[in-house]
């Protein structure tokens, strides 16, 4: 099973997880700091574990937050992910200046915004960039693409201003409680028993998630043995990095890492070999998504075959 | 003490992608080595700018020139990670940014950087940029300064601390931030609007107004403007944008120049800028021949291929017929009429005394330095132009303090 970590982004506490082998930390504002600024500012400061920062959907310019994460996604060499905020707290909205939403409404705004960030990391085919010296073009303006996204409550044209995301697409991951599970590459299960857990992980992955997480709250109690083969994960809250080792080892085998080379020079390196960031000694895994186990989906507009 | 920075367009014709060793404009590590150079460099600061939509031509994306940029706060934040001095500075808009959303990003860069944040505060009335966000083309543009300067002072009063509570035509905000902070604030617009702007609020305006006697004249506008706001001169460090071209004979330096104008400059581009005046293919058209025969389409320009200076959002017309009269070639016209930075070209000798001259007038503090090389021109202002002003007395030969606000030595 893979293991993830709830952080309000302390590096230590990040650090101690990519030593210990967590696959991805998911990154809350609790600490006073926005959680995607945070995310950056980590980026360079590990190499082996993915950063997913809790990114607030209703409240945000969907816009600017698909931008932020590609960004992220970029500056990381691919370990970026979004854990979707959907926090009805009215305060949320009246910072922004816009009406309050719950329940449907909230869910389909959500559903929205995660809709329109998909279409925006797609919007740049992953060879747009061409450099043609002999005609003179920077860009094949035929694989950059307007995205003329429609939704209930915002129309955005597009395309991004950020080229695709070295993942194509950054995981996202969500509660099963949202309302936009067919959405969502990771579908988080808050409950407290293996029969709950069980029935809304089924629920989920009929409902289209493709990795089903539970959320356990401390140590791992004993509960995590039954629920090998019901979930893919879990997503540990209120360890330390003391704890994390012996939490690690009790839930399942790390991925292969390899570590950072002493004397690795700071350099260029080549888009199919993308810096992951980090210093030396930080253990190096892939992106995030060949660290779940998720293919690099195709863009949606690449034509077979040209 | 000559101040510097580098701004990172990451757009425009400017940066030559077509030399041999252009370094991805796009990629992580181009940004960190082009950080490291100019921490190295002991500069006070590296700027990102921003355009919130992708340049256009008549409906199409532009595809000649450099494009693909990351979120300016973002990349500064990773930046801020692998740095310890330099300045890090966002460019951001606040037509179509939430003021306690950007507020609060700008305060955690302030915060994780450990005072190194700045913003670069730019409006627009764009409604072609404002069709990627929630609330469209809605600011007139008579009204873009007013909405930045109330979004400006609400940012000041979250990151002192306060709870702000404004609900009007401007600005619909109620919050507080859990982090204090104070990023050093740049402003660039050179509009009435823009000078009033930077009178009131910045500690640093980046100017357009390079060439000598401009400066004179701009920074005598900007100390009565600030003596009406109750401040003086020197809280306002003055930056004008500069490309520069170095050589090692003067000679060289202006073979080099004409190298990188002529790349600037392709035929393809200056038939593309005749385009967005004539709002019609002029792709026929031999860009060594004379201007097109055909007549332009009616109306004034596109904004979507970037931002249009005041003088350029009216009178097309006009300016098309003086254009013909001058019996150019349409690259020799383009060459001519482009807005570009202005270029200082010569040994690191002469570019470092004529900057002493520019210091001494006390109309600039520094320079905004626009590479047209990557890494070329950061290296070579760093290996070459800075050991030149360091032997003049010009420049620090360490950076004595470790915030933005004191590497520009501003009131604390």
């Amino acid at each position: 099973m893979h293991v993830a970590l709830g952080t309000d982004g302390d590096p230590g506490l990040v650090e101690a997880a990519e030593q210990a082998g967590v696959a991805f930390v998911t990154i809350s504002g609790q600490s006073g700091i926005d959680a995607g600024v945070r995310a950056a500012f980590l980026s360079r400061r590990t190499a082996g574990i993915g950063l997913v920062p809790q990114l607030q959907a209703a409240v945000t310019e969907p816009f600017h937050l698909a931008t932020q994460l590609a960004s992220l996604d970029h500056a990381s060499g691919g370990r970026g992910g979004w854990l979707v905020g959907a926090d009805d707290d009215p305060g949320r909205f009246a910072a922004v200046g816009q009406p309050a939403l719950t329940g449907n409404d909230l869910s389909a705004e959500v559903g929205d915004v995660i809709d329109v960030a998909r279409l925006l990391w797609d919007s740049w085919e992953d060879d747009a960039i061409v450099r043609d010296t002999t005609t003179g073009r920077f860009l094949d303006a035929d694989r950059v693409h307007h995205v003329n996204f429609t939704g209930a409550r915002f129309t955005i044209a597009g395309p991004l201003i950020t080229p695709r995301p070295p993942q194509g697409q950054l995981p996202v991951v969500g509660a099963d409680t949202l309302g936009v599970t067919a959405r969502l590459d990771v579908a988080l299960i808050d409950a407290t028993t293996v029969d709950e857990i069980t029935g809304r992980a089924v629920r989920a992955r009929r409902n289209g998630a493709a990795l089903v997480f539970a959320e356990v709250t401390g140590p791992p109690p004993d509960l995590l043995d039954r629920l090998a083969g019901v979930v893919d994960g879990v997503l540990l809250h209120a360890v330390t990095g003391a704890d994390l080792p012996a939490a690690v080892a009790a839930i399942g085998p790390l991925p292969p890492a390899r570590t950072i080379p002493r004397g690795t020079p700071a350099r260029a390196t080549p888009r199919e070999t993308p810096d992951r960031g980090g210093q030396e000694g930080n253990p190096v895994r892939g992106t995030l998504r060949e660290v779940l186990g998720l293919a690099r989906p195709a863009n949606r507009h690449a034509t077979a075959g040209l | 003490m000559l101040h510097l920075g580098v701004f990172f367009t990451g757009v425009g014709p400017q940066l030559i992608w077509t030399a041999p060793d252009f370094a991805d404009h796009t990629h992580i590590d181009t940004f960190v080595a082009t950080a490291r150079t100019l921490e190295r460099g002991l500069f006070d600061a590296f700027f990102l700018g921003e355009g919130l939509r992708v340049r256009e031509n008549r409906g199409r994306v532009f595809d000649l020139d450099v494009a693909g940029r990351p979120d300016a706060i973002t990349q500064l934040a990773a930046l801020a990670a692998v740095t310890s001095k330099i300045g890090l500075v966002a460019t951001q808009n606040t037509t179509y940014n939430y003021p306690a959303d950007l507020a609060h990003r700008l305060a955690s860069l302030d915060v994780l950087s450990g005072g190194r944040a700045g913003w670069n505060i730019v409006t627009t009335d764009n409604a072609w940029t404002g069709e990627n966000f929630r609330h469209g083309g809605w600011l007139a543009h008579e009204r873009r300064y007013q909405r930045a300067a109330a979004f400006v002072e609400t940012a000041k009063a979250l990151w002192a601390g306060e709870t702000v509570d404004r609900h009007d035509d401007l600005i619909d905000v109620t919050a507080r931030l859990d982090v204090t902070a104070r990023p050093v604030l740049f402003q660039a617009g050179d509009s009435d609007g823009g000078r009033e702007l930077a009178a009131r609020h910045a500690d640093v305006v980046f100017s357009a107004n390079t060439a000598f006697d401009k400066a004179v004249a701009y920074a005598a506008d900007l100390t009565e403007r600030l003596a009406r706001h109750g401040r003086t001169r020197d809280e306002l460090r003055i930056l004008p944008g500069a490309q520069v071209v170095l050589g090692d004979t003067p000679a060289a330096a202006r073979e080099k120049a004409d190298w990188i104008l002529r790349e600037q400059i392709t035929g393809p581009r200056a038939i593309a800028f005749l385009e967005q005046y004539w709002g019609k293919d002029p792709s026929g058209y031999d860009p060594d021949g004379p201007l097109p025969d055909i007549e332009p389409a009616d109306g004034e320009l596109d904004p979507s291929r970037g931002t249009l200076s005041i003088e350029h959002r009216t009178g097309k017309l006009e300016r098309i017929a003086a254009w013909r009269a001058r019996g150019l070639s349409i690259r020799e016209l383009v060459v001519d009429v482009q807005p570009r930075h202005n270029v200082f070209v010569g040994t690191p000798g002469q570019i470092a005394d004529e900057w002493a001259r520019y210091l001494r007038s006390g109309a600039v503090d520094g320079f905004n330095i626009v590479p047209q090389l990557l890494p070329g021109t950061v290296e070579d202002v760093v290996d070459k132009l800075v050991p030149a002003l360091q032997d003049r007395g010009l420049y620090r030969t360490a950076y004595t303090g470790s915030t933005l606000r004191e590497h520009l030595e501003l009131p604390s």
